[in-house]
């Protein structure tokens, strides 16, 4: 039997994000212990990347806006297969959820007048997110961190959680190891929250980092929690495609909202040829219009740039396709050319900072003078752990999910800025009733059997040594799969050859081995990776090839069009059966109540 | 396609020595790029701390060649790469193994500093109104991603070994933030005079030389700050007014 070391707490948060943080804030401000598990060192994870801002409806720029058009804008968004009741929710709460982030001590961008500054993004009606510059994520991840560490929670750096601990049907704990000296640890608790963020590293091209291997997806799909609408994964339009080592990273869309024009090799703004029927009443119909639109002209409609990324992505796509693309396979994002309108345009690119970094550094390109050249990038899964609207609480009694890692919010596509909102929102909701829930149902029983089983599926690696195949091969592999065949345009044949080499790939996930020893060692890891990011990759096909549409992130070529009597009726859930094999089910929409139905209805106007 | 040769240090707090690994460089490389694919290819277990590979998680420092850098935004053909390239760990933490070092301290310190204490608000709902003018400071400050070669760099740490008495650039930047802040309210003068002990630094501004997010540390942050711990505390006239004036 290994040998572990034992930590107890009344909640456990697993994941130190945006969702994660604010998760264990709230529970620890319930007066309950808290244990939040980090991946990484306190203050890394992902959210640091989250750039263009936070989506929420506070009308400091345009007083026409209200929480009715930002639910409205969501549902629209996420093409009407969002949990409503999660989008009022965070429709509702986002603006007190940002105003207490300054109460916490983030420095917001400002109006003329003082108050926080909000801008266009797709798929919003009106300015809406709060931003700072392009490094919104880092301001937010900062302020949780900052604040956080004053409340008592106790911090679990570089620790990876292998498994969750169960006691009958409720969760009892998790079992994992910390990184630097890779002592097996168990945590028993009351509650545990999941905020472990998203499987962008299941593909090939990804705006992801490595910490993003569908963790949390894979640990309450194990523990028998229902995942939903797995199929709808994000490719961000604007991710950088030269030089090809940061291939993927992205370009934010606020590149959009201060201007910048998508063109083709021929210099042609494309995205003017393709816009969709329920977008045409809101978007320009001309370059001049769409210029007005980006400088806060309140008559004039959006430019066809910042529609749905989903839309903007299989634009590019099509480009590429059609032999109209860039030298390096993709198009031209073009803000330097903003300079034929205003005096000062330098300076004005200058307001995206890390963007002009990012690409001097990296590409050795002055965007203020010279085209980007992008392409899609995977970004986001709407997917996730099915949880309640209200409290977050997923099928499994105990086992909370909150931001990346649920579904619901966003529908079959999320638009941009309601990310980091949904994670504030969520993860003060998740933490709030795992709190409660924690004090109303006491401790299971932590089950030695399952500790021992898990334990002994973490270390196989190191029996089967070095010699065994390497870890990264199987990695490697999978996201050349996945890109290929599961990826921005999406035929049957492809994707059930996919599963043939998921499948594949799972019996060698099972033979790979590692060199080494336990302490601080990224093989040993990349070999307990391989596992969650096959469950996901799994899930994401099956979902994938049952949807016989197209929808939001999800794009059929052999179905090219939505089928609103049918698909548009019903969620995919997808769960572990009986026989311990992926079972998939039709879940009926819940039918909306007349207010929200009004909403939305006043916004099709 | 061409070689390259990296001389990477493999060990831990019990010793180690450079490795050379030798790997195919192309164009646009960045040194994480070099590192990732010798740990593919024959290192399994080489320890790199790492996330965002894109400059903005501060994850990845290391002393590339001696210099403390990001190695995700260090490119190769920054490089002589006729030579070996070394990649050493900071040296101002204890080693973990091989790239990685136990930065915990940070973690520590910053739990020593007052956190930010809010101001009543302007209005009626809670909130604050603020000008940009008033929070181009402060947002300098906040643009750290906390990559810890400020720290790395400080003479005072490096080499004096100073970590319990000093707190250091990045928590002279993280106190300039709050100083900074229109809206905070809180003191933190006494404290960076007696327990953070500002005054070891003596403005050799290699934190600012080094810093990925061009922060103007030293004429920013450190010495705006050291000048109010001054006209508090060693103001000539003040002084003679505190021992002879009015009670």
């Amino acid at each position: 039997m290994a040998e572990f070391q034992t930590h107890e707490h009344d909640v456990i948060v697993i994941g130190a994000g945006g969702a994660g943080l604010r998760a264990a804030i709230e529970a620890s401000s319930a007066g309950v212990s808290v244990g939040l598990i980090c991946k990484s060192l306190l203050g890394k994870a992902h959210t640091v990347m989250a750039e263009g801002g936070m989506a929420a409806a506070m009308a400091n720029v345009d007083d026409r806006d209200s929480w009715k058009v930002h639910f409205a804008d969501t549902m629209r968004g996420g093409q009407y297969l969002n949990n409503w009741r999660m989008a009022e929710l965070h429709a509702q709460q986002a603006p007190d959820r940002v105003r207490e982030l300054e109460a916490w001590g983030a420095v917001f961008d400002r109006t003329k007048d003082g108050k926080i500054l909000q801008r266009n993004f797709g798929g919003h009606r009106y300015p809406r997110l709060a931003h700072v510059g392009d490094r919104t994520g880092l301001e937010m991840i900062r302020t949780l961190q900052d604040h956080g560490i004053h409340q008592g929670i106790t911090v679990y750096m570089e620790h990876t959680v292998a498994g969750l601990l169960k006691d009958g049907n409720r969760v009892s704990g998790a079992i994992g190891y910390d990184r630097e000296k890779g002592v097996l640890r168990v945590f028993r608790a009351k509650a545990v929250v999941l905020a472990t963020g998203g499987v962008g590293r299941a593909f090939k091209i990804t705006s992801n980092s490595w910490e993003y291997t569908g963790d949390g997806h894979s640990l309450a799909y194990e523990a028998g929690a229902d995942l939903v609408d797995m199929e709808f994964v994000q490719f961000h339009p604007t991710g950088m495609v030269w030089p090809p080592s940061v291939r993927g990273i992205l370009v934010t869309e606020g590149v959009r909202g201060e201007g910048g024009v998508l063109r083709n090799k021929d210099g042609k703004r494309f995205m003017f040829d393709d816009i969709p029927d329920n977008y045409k009443p809101q978007t320009a119909d001309n370059p001049e219009e769409g210029w007005r639109y980006t400088q806060g002209d309140k008559s004039a409609r959006r430019p066809p740039e910042l529609l749905t990324r989903d839309h903007v992505a299989r634009c590019i796509n099509r480009e590429v396709k059609a032999g109209r693309g860039s030298p390096h396979g993709g198009v031209f994002l073009d803000i330097a050319w903003i300079k034929e309108k205003i005096s000062n345009a330098p300076e004005h690119i200058k307001k995206l900072p890390s963007m002009y970094h990012q690409f001097k550094q990296l590409a050795d390109l002055d965007i203020t003078t010279t085209p980007m050249e992008v392409g899609p990038t995977t970004h986001y899964i709407m997917g996730g752990v099915k949880v309640d609207g209200e409290t977050q609480m997923s099928t499994v009694p105990g086992l909370f999910a909150a931001g990346e890692v649920a579904g619901g919010l966003h529908g079959a596509n999320r638009l941009g800025g309601n990310s980091l909102s949904d994670l504030l929102v969520f993860g003060k909701l998740a933490g709030e009733h795992a709190a409660k829930y924690a004090k109303a149902n006491g401790a299971g029983q932590v089950h030695q059997d399952q500790v021992d089983a898990a334990a002994k599926a973490l270390l196989a690696p190191f029996e089967r040594g070095a010699n065994a195949e390497s870890p990264y091969k199987v990695q490697y592999d999978l996201q050349d799969n996945m890109q290929a065949l599961v990826g921005i345009v999406r035929k049957e044949d492809e994707m059930l050859k996919a599963l043939d080499v998921i499948e594949g790939l799972k019996k060698r996930a099972g033979t790979v081995g590692v060199a080494g020893n336990r302490e601080y060692n990224p093989g040993w890891h990349t070999a307990f990776d391989l596992g969650n990011l096959l469950t996901c990759a799994e899930a994401i096909a099956r979902a994938a090839v049952a949807r016989k549409e197209s929808r939001g992130g999800h794009f059929r070529e052999d179905f090219p069009n939505k089928d609103e009597k049918g698909f548009g009726t019903f969620n995919h859930v997808i769960r572990k059966g009986p026989d311990g094999k992926m079972q998939l089910v039709q879940v009926p929409l819940t039918p909306m109540p007349q207010h929200l139905k009004d909403a939305i209805e006043q916004e099709k106007k | 396609m061409s070689k390259a040769t990296f001389s990477v240090w493999r060990g831990d707090k019990s010793g180690g020595k450079l490795v050379d690994y030798t790997t195919e460089v192309s164009e646009g490389m960045v040194v994480l790029d070099a590192v990732h694919q010798i740990q593919a290819e024959s290192a399994n277990d080489m320890a790199v701390r790492w996330n965002c590979k894109a400059g903005k998680c501060g994850s990845c420092s290391a002393e590339i060649n001696g210099m403390p850098k990001l190695m995700c935004m260090t490119r190769l053909n920054t490089l002589d790469l006729s030579k070996p390239v070394t990649i050493e760990p900071m040296r101002a933490f204890p080693s973990i193994r091989d790239l990685v070092t136990d930065v915990s301290w940070n973690f520590r310190v910053k739990k020593t500093i007052k956190k930010f204490k809010p101001r009543k608000p302007d209005a009626p709902d809670g909130t604050w109104r603020v000008q940009n003018e008033d929070i181009e400071r402060p947002q300098e400050m906040r643009k750290c991603i906390e990559c810890f070669l400020c720290q790395d760099v400080c003479h005072v740490l490096r080499d004096h070994q100073k970590h319990e008495e000093f707190i250091g650039p990045r928590f002279l930047v993280y106190t300039a933030a709050l100083e900074m802040n229109p809206i905070d309210d809180d003191d933190r003068v006494d404290d960076l005079k007696f327990k953070h002990n500002i005054g070891f630094c003596n403005i050799t501004k290699c934190c600012t030389k080094v810093c990925p997010e061009h922060i103007t540390i030293t004429d920013n942050a450190i010495i705006p700050l050291k000048e109010r711990v001054v006209d508090r505390h060693y103001d000539p006239l003040k002084k003679l007014l505190k021992v002879f004036g009015p009670k």
